[in-house]
């Protein structure tokens, strides 16, 4: 502790011990979350196929497969490409069940993103789902488990028009109690602003999807490794 | 540098139980009400949100114990904040391993319990300054109180606002839910409530403190 050395040693001692001590502690917080991440990264992948998988066979009634394709502009593409995926899904037999989209529109609060079950066959929706949502808890949420409003996505009517490049007649939501046709969905009493999202999602996502998929329909007709099954 | 032996702590059933009750974060401190109003519009997310927010504490105040003689105090904040980031982080990992439904439900309150006060709080009150078993003891208790507290507003507001206790219908078929519970305000009314309730409770016991004292004056 001589006078000579003590504050140009004392300083560079403390300058040295900070960048020292968040190099470390930076280093090996680091290593930690790498070490986390490569841990749970297989799991967290399970989980979210378990999860598609599961939302796609609750709106393709029948299904116990799948396989992902991709919907571009010019036609289906095969997993991997850019542009929207779309889940073919098969029945045991490996009979095309239908096809499961996901869609979106602006909801009361936020964007409503569902995922819904269009059939080729019957050229109709079989079933939606409702994946993330903040409609106002106790009016607007009813649109993910009402039950009279699931009701309508039984079989909603989404046939082709006559030249093949849209839909017949546009997927609108009418005012409830008024539906009289098997294209229009029946809001609920209190939420109409959320079935309207819902109905306008699925709408303007067939208007272009349904007539790419009935022309490209024999590619996904049975199930093949093309498509990228798991 | 050899620690501040004069301001250790002892360790004792108090350290533990101060977190509970006396110094309970939510209702005593006042701290970290951002996800006490927030994620509290159900039971379920307030365990999960009390036990994530738990464990970061207590991993994180362990930690910083751990090291506190090593740390320069220049960058003390810098290396808490680091320190609670790392931890925050593999939670949220986790939580997303556990249950992709749960982690929705959190939403971005899982990433957001590092800016949570209660954490940085006792890092920088406690941690830094007590050993590491009665720092262990302490963050436990403080992560028990922060969970009660979630807990006790999450219950009454999923029991009011839908009729439900953890998913299972609680309430008379006949009742109608006050879906205002679980809309934000709802989080205030009962926090509120709470809050009035501990105040109750904190002045009567002072007013027979007094009383006590005042006894044998009087006789």
């Amino acid at each position: 502790m001589s006078d000579i050395a003590s504050t140009p040693v004392a300083q560079n001692t403390l300058g040295f011990r900070m960048v020292r001590t968040l190099g470390a502690i930076a280093m090996l917080s680091g290593l930690l979350v790498v070490l986390v991440f490569q841990f749970t990264k297989p799991i967290i992948a399970e989980n979210q196929r378990v999860a598609i998988e599961q939302a796609v066979f609750q709106v393709v009634p029948g299904a116990t497969s799948r396989s992902d394709w991709v919907l571009t502009d010019s036609g289906l593409a095969t997993s991997g490409s850019d542009g929207e995926v779309i889940y073919a899904a098969y029945s045991g037999d490996g009979e095309l069940k239908g096809v499961a989209l996901a869609a979106g529109a602006q909801g009361y609060q936020d964007i409503v993103k569902l995922l819904y079950g269009y059939d080729p066959s019957c050229q109709c929706v079989r079933g939606i789902k409702i994946l993330k949502m903040t409609e106002t808890p106790g009016l607007g949420d009813k649109i993910a488990f009402d039950p009279a409003f699931l009701a309508n996505f039984d079989t909603l009517d989404a046939r082709l028009n006559g030249a093949g490049d849209g839909l017949a007649n546009t997927i609108v939501a009418v005012k409830h109690g008024r539906k009289t046709h098997d294209w229009q969905v029946d809001a609920i009493a209190g939420a109409t602003i959320s079935s309207v999202a819902v109905a306008n999602a699925i709408n303007r996502s067939l208007q272009r999807a349904a007539p790419l998929l009935q022309r490209e329909l024999d590619r996904i007709r049975t199930q093949t490794n093309e498509g990228g099954a798991d | 540098m050899a620690g501040l032996p004069n301001q250790t702590e002892k360790l004792s059933l108090d350290t533990f139980l101060r977190g509970l009750w006396e110094e309970n974060p939510v209702f005593v401190m006042l701290l970290g009400m951002c996800p006490v109003l927030a994620v509290t519009n159900s039971t379920m997310n307030a365990i999960a949100m009390g036990l994530a927010t738990t464990f970061v504490l207590v991993a994180s105040s362990v930690l910083i114990s751990l090291i506190r003689n090593l740390i320069p105090k220049q960058v003390r904040i810098a290396s808490y904040i680091v320190i609670i980031a790392t931890f925050v982080t593999v939670v949220d990992y986790a939580i997303q391993a556990i249950s992709l439904d749960l982690y929705n439900a959190l939403g971005a309150f899982i990433q957001l319990i590092v800016a949570n006060c209660v954490i940085l709080g006792r890092a920088e009150a406690y941690a830094s300054k007590q050993r590491l078993h009665t720092t262990l003891v302490n963050s436990l208790g403080m992560g028990a109180g922060f969970t009660l507290a979630l807990l006790s507003l999450g219950t009454v507001r999923e029991v009011l606002g839908n009729g439900t206790l953890l998913g299972y219908a609680v309430m008379p078929a006949d009742f109608q839910p006050w879906v205002v519970m679980i809309l934000p305000p709802g989080g205030f009314f009962v926090l509120g409530a709470w809050l009035l309730l501990f105040a109750w409770l904190k002045q009567r016991r002072d007013q027979r403190l007094l009383q006590q004292e005042g006894a044998p004056h009087a006789g």
